[in-house]
């Protein structure tokens, strides 16, 4: 079954998440939007501390709390507001309609745990009134889907027992087995070696082939990004600072930080002594700027842009999806 | 699994036969029982008559030779202090009242600590934590004399719902077991408590929050049984501990167990008393170690299956 761009699922608008700790607020997540469609893969692009991870717990609530708390914006799962929901209620959508695989296979599943056991665990909590047998036959089910191999073995197997594919695959599983329907997949390649990593990102395509989930892909890898996803949503500094499909941002980048980050990737055809690398270091999350935040290593920046926060400005045509936050694209327009 | 427990209890085995020549080295070491046991004024040939009659005089691979073989049919020899009397029994006559107390001890401890360190990890900073701080502050800082009276001031004296002291029935053992287990309760909850946050930072318990599983079961089930490593080895040590370090609270409440007749023992010399309480000692203390490992074990598969 081919995949099928459907209605928008999931939408996330002006998100902030803030972490309150003894020496101040850490704005981890500060004024994220963007909008899932129903068979859509949408990446999220950023270097470490850009508040991928933060974003991405906070779609489930997990955020690490009591420190971390949303203070503002909406998520709406088919149109239900989440952030309405008492933690009762969210418990019923996380695992059910909103999964998450975790970066490192190695520590996700519990050590004390047989695999059968964990992905039991998930299936009963939404399948209720289900017994023993028809529990364990559904979870060998769910360990073929994800392509394991003698599935009936491994279900009693602890994960010590089995490879770190393997375990991300059985990682996999318990993120599929209550068929939800967003999945976010946070580097979940990043601590497999490059074969495995062709292997698991085939995978999960053909199972949002097979079930048209929406994919929500956390990474910083361009290269996966080309090859697995439809929209891109770029931050930093805990902000989206460019969106749009995946062929616009990577012929016409529009952010002079998607440009960099672009322009850091090696490319094969070159011969290049050294990489590209983005001067200077991202602003510290508890004394952020009241401009751009990308403003002290832009080599675009004026005086504007370190005082006033640019607004998101639509790059191409009216009706494009594509946007960025930069004065710049202001005086092109 | 078999075979885990197999190769464990022969090391036991060894440990304890090791143990055996230590107790018996130690013994002799701490000086000739005949100074302590004859009247100054004896003459050279009391000494040579009486070190004949124990079988002192004898040279040591042989004595020992003598001591493990009467060991192994649990004949430890006679006392050299209580006269016709043989270690073996002055020993097992107390050793049950000291078992009650280390039992109860340990099971109050257990029972105490298990849950406030798990809820105090819970709700870290929270109302539990801050409890829990307090509880451990004052078990590690109040010595068990001091608390041993005050417990018995307090319930026994004012309140008079407690006997003070004897052993005659379970409200006798309360006031003790509390004494001697207080001061674990501090240590044991508190590395539950650390083992727990621990655990609670980990991805796998991130997982099993994002398939939507309840909070009690994700602290209960998949917290504690990975944290329950840590506290379980202090579990063997504890119980050796509570052994063997109840003197003080045996003496505060006249329980009549084996820690007075150790001190009693070790200074009249009286070794055959010492060497039959600290082998078995050291046989019960090696015994918590061999049921910690196979608990260990079945807590972890990572231990099962090596």
């Amino acid at each position: 079954m081919a995949r099928q761009i459907g209605e928008v699922i999931l939408e996330v608008e002006d998100l902030h998440t803030y972490c309150f700790t003894r020496f101040g607020t850490v704005k981890a997540v500060d004024g994220v939007s963007f909008n899932l469609r129903q068979g859509e893969a949408l990446a999220i692009v950023g270097e470490s501390g850009s508040g991928k991870t933060m974003t991405a717990l906070s779609l489930l609530q997990l955020q690490p709390r009591p420190a971390a708390r949303i203070v503002k914006g909406s998520i709406r799962l088919e149109g239900e507001d989440l952030l309405q929901k008492t933690e009762e209620q969210m418990r019923e959508i996380r695992g059910k309609r909103i999964s998450m695989i975790l970066q490192d296979p190695q520590t996700s599943l519990n050590p004390v745990f047989t695999v059968g056991n964990q992905l039991i665990e998930a299936i009963r909590n939404h399948h209720a009134g289900e017994t023993g047998r028809s529990l364990v036959r559904r979870a060998i089910e769910g360990l073929k889907q994800v392509r394991v191999a003698a599935p009936e073995r491994r279900v009693e197997d602890y994960p010590h027992q089995i490879s770190g594919g393997m375990k991300q695959r059985v990682v996999g599983a318990i993120a599929i087995s209550c068929e939800p329907k967003v999945i976010i997949a946070d580097e979940p390649t990043t601590s497999l070696d490059v074969t495995i990593q062709a292997q698991y990102l085939r995978l999960l395509r053909e199972i949002q082939e097979e079930t048209n989930l929406a994919l929500i892909f956390i990474t910083h890898d361009f290269g996966i990004v080309a090859k697995m996803c439809d929209r891109v949503v770029v931050m930093y500094a805990g902000r989206h600072v460019e969106s749009g499909p995946v062929r616009d941002i990577f012929n016409h980048p529009s952010h002079p930080y998607t440009q960099a980050l672009l322009r850091s990737v090696p490319s094969m055809d070159e011969d290049v002594k050294r990489l590209y690398s983005i001067e200077g270091q991202p602003p510290a999350l508890w004394d952020l700027p009241s401009g751009c935040r990308f403003a002290a290593r832009c080599e675009y920046a004026q005086e504007r842009c370190s005082s006033e926060y640019p607004p998101s400005f639509t790059v191409g045509l009216n009706g494009s999806t594509h946007s960025a936050s930069c004065w710049r694209l202001r005086e092109s327009t | 699994m078999q075979r885990f427990i197999a190769i464990r209890f022969l090391q036991s085995l060894l440990a304890l036969w090791v143990m055996s020549i230590i107790v018996f080295g130690l013994a002799r070491l701490s000086g000739n029982p005949l100074e302590v046991m004859l009247p100054i004024e004896a003459t050279k040939e009391d000494y040579a008559r009486l070190e004949k009659y124990w079988g002192l005089d004898r040279p040591l691979h042989e004595q020992y030779f003598v001591f493990i073989k009467k060991a192994l049919h649990g004949d430890f020899g006679d006392s050299l202090k209580y006269q016709g009397r043989s270690a073996m029994e002055l020993v097992t006559e107390r050793l049950p009242a000291t078992l009650e107390l280390a039992g109860f001890a340990l099971l109050v401890s257990i029972v105490v600590a298990l849950p406030i360190g798990v809820l105090a990890a819970a709700a870290k900073d929270g109302k539990w934590d801050t409890g829990a701080k307090i509880v451990a502050l004052l078990g590690q800082s109040l010595p068990s004399f001091w608390l041993g009276i005050m417990l018995m001031w307090i319930f026994a004296v004012m309140l008079d719902w407690l006997p003070s002291s004897g052993r005659s029935g379970w409200k006798n053992l309360i006031l003790p077991g509390i004494t001697l287990g207080w001061f674990q309760v501090a240590v044991i909850m508190r590395l539950v408590r650390s083992s727990m946050l621990e655990v609670m930072d980990s991805e796998f318990v991130k997982l099993a929050r994002v398939k939507g599983i309840s909070e009690s079961k994700v602290i209960w089930k998949h917290c504690l049984r990975n944290a329950g490593i840590a506290p379980l080895t202090y579990f063997a040590i504890i119980a050796g501990g509570l052994l063997t370090g109840s003197v003080v609270t045996e003496t505060v409440f006249t329980w009549p167990g084996v820690g007075l007749l150790v001190v009693d023992a070790v200074r009249s010399r009286d070794f055959q008393v010492v060497q039959a309480v600290v082998i078995l000692f050291a046989g019960i203390f090696i015994l918590c170690n061999l049921l910690v490992d196979i608990m260990y074990a079945y807590l972890d598969p990572r231990i099962r299956y090596q």
